[in-house]
């Protein structure tokens, strides 16, 4: 089956390549987008839904040129399928959850995913690795414009393209991209950050939804306004803020470097000693820790590991890809264990680091 | 200890279980009140009941008006501004137009504008009215359906036919 296929691949925005690519993960922009002859998804009915799902999925397949996408139908799938894929970044966690026909078309590469019947009928996303926005909307406009020819949007001449949400009207786009912050965070400077972004109507969450912390210092900067400013100014308006952010993680590290070395030093080779050493480890302290490690080979302390090897470790270590690397359900202690063999196997003692020779 | 969302002091110390793995989360005061209440934030909905309740709160001083608002229902899918209001989602294309004057406000809270700039659709702003007369007949087709009235509801059916029929050229 094509997800198990998946499990043993890196999706595109973990690719780790791209410009800036030591501390942005990704680029990402979706639009949403609604047929003109349906009810919201709130007011549609069963039928309303298969319909919906049934026609995107006729229309594209035969006559968009869009042969090269997958359709998976989400309804049909088990629980940890779908977990599976709101950890690839593939379907959101809501349209994970919900009830009734749905679907999403993904391509090999897993640069496009598009959702059916999400919070609006379509939600188009295009992903690309390092920072590459102008990419990404050049790839997610033209898809558009190959739907559209098969679909009828809802769009409105003062309006734009009219979502479920009147927080999504106009242009129906988030451009969001996906920082590794760890200098920031040790240094404490990361909730200054978070609150100049916020004067300037950008949005900061953590990687996969939640606030916190917890989930390896990755934070997504995204627009909230999506009314009144053409997609090219929103481009800009994430993608001019997005280098004075890397400046400030790129001193911060520097700061660790020169004043804080030995702490630094302590900090990484225990990282990556517990996590090649740990009999059983949580999916937040490998997340804790992968940053750590990640950190420390941007700046040259870790010697025998890739950061396309970390970001695969930071995506395999995930609940519902360990189940799927393992071909077996297992509960959190099982899991704990599971990715403690799994973080032993894939960073073997050979060799050993610089960071834990000094 | 500092809390986790801002730089106040850590008072409330939150072990969440309801997720797949366990959260330990170090919040002040206001941030735990809002992380108890909201529970985690979805992708886009966290501003929307926000701005509703500070929108609506000047209006609830004369409740009759609210009252009246709330009851508008749209004659397409049939959802009130209030059911609306409760869940900050529209039901259908067509409010846009029908609580036009009632949405204006919300709009230039949320965006400061209240004017789409950008792209429009290639094959150019198409007159969507029979598209939402669809969503109208389905939803009157599925009401007589209930009713058993199997007569109107193949008047209903055929008309539906008739305009799918002469749906927008897909090809």
């Amino acid at each position: 089956m094509i997800l198990d296929d998946m499990a043993g691949r890196c999706g595109e925005w973990l690719k780790g390549c791209g410009p800036e690519s030591d501390i942005v993960m990704s680029s990402r922009i979706r639009l949403a987008r609604n047929l003109a002859d349906y009810p919201f998804i709130r007011r549609c009915t069963d039928i309303d839904r298969a319909n919906i799902e049934s026609t995107v999925r006729e229309r594209l397949t035969n006559k968009a040129k869009l042969k090269d996408l997958t359709f998976i139908d989400v309804a049909d799938l088990q629980t940890l399928d779908r977990q599976f894929l709101v950890e690839r970044q593939l379907i959101s966690r809501e349209h994970a959850n919900s009830d009734g026909a749905r679907a999403v078309a993904i391509d090999q590469q897993e640069r496009l995913s598009l959702m059916v019947n999400e919070e609006d009928h379509l939600r188009i996303q295009v992903m690309k690795s390092g920072l590459d926005l102008v990419g990404a909307w050049d790839q997610i406009n033209d898809l558009d414009d190959r739907i559209e020819s098969q679909l009828t949007y809802a769009f409105h001449p003062k309006l734009g393209y009219l979502t479920a949400c009147p927080t999504n009207v106009g242009t129906g786009m988030r451009v969001s991209v996906l920082v590794h912050l760890p200098a920031l965070v040790i240094t404490q400077q990361i909730e200054k950050v978070f609150r100049s972004l916020q004067k300037i109507n950008l949005v900061v969450r953590g990687l996969y939804g939640e606030g916190t912390q917890a989930m390896g210092d990755f934070y997504q900067v995204s627009n909230q306004i999506t009314l009144g400013k053409s997609e090219n100014d929103l481009i800009d308006q994430v993608g001019d803020v997005i280098p004075v952010v890397i400046d400030y993680e790129r001193k911060a590290r520097d700061f660790l470097i020169n004043e804080k070395q030995n702490d630094l030093f302590e900090q990484v080779s225990r990282a990556y000693g517990t996590l090649q050493n740990a009999q059983q480890i949580s999916s937040e302290e490998t997340m804790f820790l992968l940053s750590r490690v990640r950190m420390g080979i941007n700046l040259g302390l870790i010697g025998d590991l890739e950061i396309p090897e970390v970001n695969q470790l930071f995506i395999r270590t995930q609940p519902a890809h360990l189940q799927k690397l393992r071909h077996s359900e297992l509960d959190t202690d099982q899991r704990n264990v599971e990715r403690a063999n799994y973080l032993h196997s894939q960073l073997k003692l050979d060799g050993g680091s610089e960071a834990s020779n000094n | 200890m500092k809390c986790q969302k801002c730089q106040k002091q850590a008072t409330f110390h939150i072990t969440d279980l309801t997720g797949d793995d366990l959260l330990a989360l170090h919040l002040c005061p206001d941030c735990a009140k809002g992380y108890l209440e909201t529970g985690e934030s979805s992708e886009d909905a966290p501003v929307i009941s926000d701005v509703m309740s500070k929108q609506l709160k000047p209006l609830e001083q004369t409740a009759d008006d609210l009252r009246e608002l709330d009851a508008k229902e749209c004659p397409i899918c049939g959802i009130s501004f209030y059911e609306f209001r409760q869940g900050g989602r529209l039901g259908c294309p067509h409010d846009y137009v029908f609580f036009g004057e009632d949405l204006d406000p919300l709009l230039i809270n949320v965006h400061g504008d209240n004017q789409h700039v950008g792209k429009q659709p290639k094959r150019g702003i198409t007159d969507t009215e029979s598209q939402t007369e669809l969503i109208r007949l389905r939803r009157q087709m599925k009401e007589v359906v209930e009713q058993e009235d199997y007569e109107q509801a193949s008047q209903i059916r055929d008309q539906i036919r008739q305009i799918e029929g002469e749906g927008p050229a897909s090809e």
